[in-house]
């Protein structure tokens, strides 16, 4: 069997392990539902992985399989097809082994859900979507996954349909992502405007040339391609929950975990940042959109650090940390490392998959508590769950010592920093050194916040023990807590397990089907900067990318960040130490210092607490905004004005004048569709004798 | 495959023989004839979609003129004048397609006056077949305002509890339009000394004149589409209507609007056509954004969806006047999607409201719980409705938007933010409806969907995915007859 046939099916077996389990899964039962979805899984995976080293280190040559036609009019062309470079070999890789090792979690995971098959199902087609976006060689393919996986995100979110919360965040993440598209879609037709076709191939090339091109808006000359690329970058924003765009990602936490881990942290929301770089060539030509990209990015990158500081939820604190490392992507691509970027995204894909997996193994071995502050001391009940929450918190916080080495977040996040100091020592990028001063104090940050949940859940006295019984009640009624549906009919097996807080709590380490899955990603975590970082930002850079990422003439940032100064080598690992140290004071040696500054309440703790108000804020202006609008328009200007000016004032009339309409009853409906046909009849025939004559 | 003599005569009128068969049993039988009555009608229907299918079959999509043409002198220079060409075929299938399902929608739900009922809906049939196979000014015409002689009885027989003061809405709104055509048809008789629709589309009318004739086209077709500020009349007929009257409302009668302006108003007025532009872009604009916010409001489904429904043409609207191949066809797709989705969704309406007997969403919720196959099927045809990509609904939207983004850049922005909004009412009335806890008692024994539902759905669901990823079936039949009316349009206003 070819490449291309191979690549073929390992892209079309997680939708055909989607329909099998979603359309037959009740037929063939749960363990056939969760045996095809994730052997098929495994399969995409191998294939992911012979590309990948084929590419890395076989003399692969960039290809495009088209399978079918899918929108041809005019210029504006579309096929299905599967594009394979640098780029989507690296996607296809982290898309596939986190979802195969997420399929295989969740056997465990969602051991006593009466919906499993619906639940692999969805991840499946998950899967499809985002291998079919990373894949396309054309905007409408790309906009296909695009929107699909936000179809899966909605579908995952909302899995536990019967709580009103989760249901909630299903609709604001589509919603929410729907804001990003518009801008998308819009960045699409200015292209398609500019250049007459939405073929990556055929249109890169001819970027360069229309460097120049304005475009008229409210009575200014703009630059089209900047104006391109920002409506794109708008896109990207929405699906990787950057600032202002940022708000769903945390309500998806809702969603089970183990989608919190493959959606919500690896694959889907690092699209945005996989878009930008894919569209490098026109970013390279959209310098102020460029900028914006660099801004938002260290905005989102501070800002989502500084709330993961007060977050109780273990997992909302992971999903603000994701949000955070998503803006040092941002800003990396955003000053020109796309590179960087694309190499952040890799390694993060397999720690905060890690942390994902890891805190929904507390949670499972907490019987579904998520607050942090009825944790405590876990470290002896759950040892595994420990030790590789410990290698993803070394991970991420990027801990190592530069020029011998460190986990993989060390690598990436390093070159990501130094990028940032590099663009702006260069003069390439003014928003460069923005970018690098929030880049070194969010590790600071990030360190105390990762660090905090070590301490939280796995240190100090356990709190469970204790509060056994206030903590039952907490459960109930805290509204952001993870339980499962609980359908009446199917609740015996379930209530043993789940609702253990009816009797003494006992935290345990999870099955072996959950530990695998943490132990190959704790390889990567620890592996994966090391062994990549010749390919993706080191030595052989340039024979890895083969042009898949683009470099305008003036852009040597990856290139210079490999001699910026000492201090700024230095500085991201102090600044860690810093923050690791703060961790450990407050929630180590001071036990308790940290509950009673929380109790205080300053105003400041409130600010982060409260995600700087942002959803009050969009609640108050968008979604009350659109309620009292549609009212206005519907009570107003439908029934008031349009019926009162019209019919009604015309049926007013004719009451009053003819008295007819008093009449107009049901029983003479067939005498006044006879009479209507007459009419119509006698009109016309007077009419065309009229002109006859 | 052999031609078939006088294929669209017969593929129009044999709806009408079905109906007068079904009158003979009336008059025939002594006891009951409901029982047949079905059995007959949906053997027409049937019948008709083969007919049409084979009409298909036999169209050459590369040929942009019209096709299968029937000519015979009829009365004072009036023409018994038909043929098709790649866009109105489409519609013929389409009315053909959904035909049937309509029967097999209402074989439980309509139990009085069957005979009637299954008439109305034959007669129903062939005029609006009639409209699409039409090439003659005056047999358009009365194929055109026949159409609302049986949907007035449908809805004014068959209707809910305010069915009268529905169908009068109707009835007014429609008609006012419809005069000013007719006035406007006969100048234009008298002026081009000919009543052929395809000889029009080649007379020059003077500048003077078109901006009056395309108003008063402008008038009826915006009606029936309707537009934003005449669409009020729409709610109220879709919440009155039976199930399988919405589904025809919805899926075929508003598309005779665009069909309309795709007839008329662009090729024959092409310089009013390019002056009013601006008017139907401001109206389109303001539908969308307008009517899905109030969607978005509704308490009522039928009402929640008819809204949406006026949402969605206006993407229609804002591509045919865009002029160019991708606005026109994607106007054209947009509403055979149309007809597939909003009927679907009608029809999933109307499954809830077999079983509880109210479209009150606030009585709803949980219903995932009971139903599972329903929860998929509503979610497919909700999705569609937002234009989530894979469906056909996401077709038409980025094909009418990239239309028009190059001819007014601010209508594509205003319009894509319809995108949004229509995610936002879509999604609610499905959590609304659907998710959640069952707390109302009366749910807790709601059934799923039975056999004779799947099978009404089953061909709505094959269409709606197979048109998402293969938009080409549709587009490779109207694009040589689209393409021939963009250029000729681009052509006459110098573009």
């Amino acid at each position: 069997m070819n490449l291309e046939t191979l690549v073929t099916l390992g892209v079309l077996a997680p939708l055909l392990g989607a329909a099998i389990a979603g359309l037959t899964g009740r037929r063939i039962g749960d363990v056939a539902s969760q045996a095809v979805t994730t052997g098929l899984l495994f399969f995409s995976c191998v294939v992911a992985w012979i590309v990948f080293a084929q590419w890395t280190w076989g003399h692969l040559e960039p290809f495009t399989v088209t399978l079918a036609p899918f929108i041809h009019v005019g210029d504006f062309v579309s096929n299905w097809s599967i594009r394979i470079d640098a780029l989507s070999a690296v996607m296809l890789v982290v898309v596939t082994t986190v979802s195969s090792l997420v399929h295989l979690y969740s056997w465990g995971y969602m051991a006593e859900d009466p919906d499993k098959p619906r639940f692999f199902a969805y991840l499946s087609l998950f899967t499809f979507a985002m291998l079919a976006l990373v894949t396309a060689a054309d905007f409408m393919q790309l906009f296909f996954g695009w929107e699909g996986v936000g179809l899966a995100s909605y579908l995952l979110i909302g899995f536990w349909y019967k709580k009103a919360t989760a249901s909630a965040a299903a609709i604001k993440a589509f919603v929410v992502n729907r804001v990003g598209d518009f801008g998308f879609a819009l960045g699409i037709f200015t292209v398609f405007w500019m250049f007459g076709t939405i073929q990556f191939a055929e249109l890169f090339p001819m970027i360069a040339d229309r460097a120049g091109t304005g475009w008229e808006f409210i009575g200014r000359t703009w630059s089209a391609l900047d104006l391109a690329a920002f409506l794109l970058f708008i896109g990207a924003m929405g699906k990787s929950a950057q600032f202002f765009l940022h708000t769903w990602l945390p309500d998806a936490m809702e969603g089970p975990t183990p989608v919190s881990a493959l959606i919500h942290a690896a694959t889907m929301v690092t699209a945005g940042v996989y878009m930008v770089c894919l569209l490098s060539p026109l970013f390279e030509y959209a310098p102020v959109a460029s900028q914006i990209v660099a801004l938002i990015g260290a905005v989102t990158a501070l800002f989502a650090a500084t709330v993961g500081l007060a977050q109780n939820d273990i997992k909302r604190v992971i999903a603000y940390s994701t949000c955070s490392q998503l803006g040092y992507m941002f800003f990396a691509a955003g000053v020109g490392a796309y590179e960087a970027a694309m190499f952040h995204l890799f390694t993060h894909a397999f720690f905060k998959a890690l942390l994902f997996l890891g805190a929904g193994s507390v949670i499972h071995g907490m019987h579904h508590e998520q607050d942090m502050r009825q944790m405590g001391g876990l470290a002896k009940l759950l040892p595994v769950t420990y030790a590789v929450m410990m290698i993803g918190t070394i991970a991420i916080t990027g801990l190592g010592i530069p020029g011998i080495g460190g986990f993989a977040g060390f690598y990436s996040k390093d070159i990501v920093i130094e990028s940032a100091f590099a663009a702006a020592a260069s003069n390439h990028s003014p928003m460069g050194l923005f970018a690098f001063f929030v880049g070194i104090f969010a590790a600071g940050l990030t360190a105390y916040y990762s660090w905090r949940l070590v301490f939280m859940t796995f240190h100090n006295k356990p709190v469970w023990k204790e509060e056994g019984a206030h903590h039952a009640d907490d459960h109930a009624t805290a509204a952001q807590l993870e339980t499962h549906s609980e359908p009446l009919e199917h609740d015996h097996a379930h209530d043993d397990h789940a609702h253990g807080h009816h009797g003494p709590l006992k935290p345990h380490e999870s099955p072996l089907v959950m530990l695998v899955p943490l132990l190959v990603l704790s390889v990567g975590a620890i592996a994966a900067g090391f062994l990549f970082e010749p390919f993706f930002t080191g030595h052989h850079e340039n024979e890895f990318w083969r042009g898949a990422i683009f470099n305008g003439p003036a852009n040597h940032v990856v290139h210079d960040a490999h001699g910026v100064p000492t201090w700024v080598v230095w500085s991201p690992l102090v600044l860690t130490l810093i923050g690791t140290a703060f961790a450990v004071w407050i929630y180590l040696v001071k036990e308790g210092m940290a509950r009673r500054m929380a109790e205080r309440g300053g105003l400041l703790h409130r600010f982060l607490y409260n995600k700087w108000w942002f959803d009050e804020a969009y609640d108050f202006i968008f979604v009350r905004g659109a309620k009292a609008l549609g009212d206005l328009f519907w009570k107003v200007g439908d029934v008031k004005i349009i019926d009162g000016g019209g019919p009604n004032g015309f049926a007013w009339l004719s009451r009053k004048f003819a008295g007819g309409l008093g009449r107009f009853q049901s029983g003479y409906v067939y005498f006044y569709a006879f009479v209507m046909l007459i009419g119509l009849c006698l009109f016309l025939a007077f009419a065309i004798s009229a002109w006859g004559a | 495959m052999p031609q078939i003599p006088y294929i669209l005569s017969l593929v129009t009128f044999l709806p009408l023989v079905g109906a007068g068969v079904l009158l003979l049993a009336r008059l025939m039988s002594k006891g009951s004839a409901d029982g047949l009555a079905r059995w007959i009608a949906l053997a027409t229907t049937l019948a008709t979609l083969v007919v049409s299918i084979a009409l298909v079959a036999a169209f050459d999509p590369s040929n942009p003129g019209y096709q299968f043409v029937e000519r015979f002198g009829w009365f004072r220079g009036a023409e018994y004048h038909l043929g098709v060409d790649g866009v109105s075929i489409l519609f013929v299938l389409l009315t053909a397609f959904l035909m049937p399902l309509c029967i097999v929608a209402s074989w439980k739900t309509i139990t009085e006056r069957v005979v009637d009922y299954m008439i109305a809906f034959l007669v129903l049939e062939t005029l609006v077949i009639g409209v699409f196979t039409a090439l003659d000014l005056f047999l358009f015409y009365i194929f055109f305002e026949g159409t609302l002689v049986p949907m007035f009885i449908i809805i004014g027989v068959w209707g809910g509890a305010n069915r009268i003061y529905a169908a009068y809405k109707f009835f007014l709104y429609t008609l006012l339009g419809s005069v000013l055509m007719l006035l406007a048809m006969l100048w234009m008789a008298h002026t081009a000394g000919t009543t052929s629709i395809p000889e029009l589309k080649t007379f020059a009318f003077s500048e003077q004149a078109q901006p009056l004739l395309w108003l008063a086209f402008f008038a009826s077709f915006a009606v029936k589409m309707p537009m934003w500020p005449v669409h009020t009349w729409l709610p109220d007929a879709h919440v009155q209507a039976p199930t399988a009257g919405s589904v025809i409302l919805a899926g075929i009668l508003l598309k005779l609007g665009g069909y309309g302006f795709i007839l008329f108003n662009l090729p024959m007025f092409p310089q009013a056509s390019e002056m009013f532009a601006p008017l139907v872009f401001a109206l389109s604009a303001i539908a969308i954004v307008y009517t899905s916010l109030v969607a978005f409001r509704q308490t009522d489904m039928k009402k929640l969806i008819a809204y949406s429904s006026v949402a969605h043409m206006g993407f229609v609207t804002m591509g045919i006047f865009a002029g160019n191949d991708q606005g026109v066809q994607g106007a054209v797709f947009q509403m055979l999607s149309h007809g597939l989705i909003s009927g679907a969704l009608f029809l999933c309406v109307g499954v809830v409201y077999d079983r509880m007997h109210t479209r009150e969403i606030a009585l709803y919720g949980g219903l995932t719980a009971r139903m599972p196959w329903f929860a998929a099927i509503f979610l497919l045809f909700t999705m569609a409705n937002v234009g989530l990509p894979g469906t056909s609904g996401f077709i038409g939207e980025i094909l009418t938007m990239t239309g028009i983004y190059q001819v007014s850049t601010w209508t594509a922005f205003v319009a894509a933010s319809g995108v949004i909004l229509s995610a936002v009412y879509a999604l609610t009335l499905y959590r609304n409806v659907m998710f959640g806890e069952i707390t109302n008692p009366a749910m807790k024994a709601i059934t799923d969907v039975d056999r004779r539902e799947i099978l009404i759905f089953t061909p709505l669901i094959v269409g709606t995915l197979i048109l998402g990823v293969q938009p080409g079936l549709v587009l490779d039949y109207t694009e040589a007859s689209v393409s021939a009316v963009t250029t000729a349009y681009q052509l006459a206003i110098g573009g």
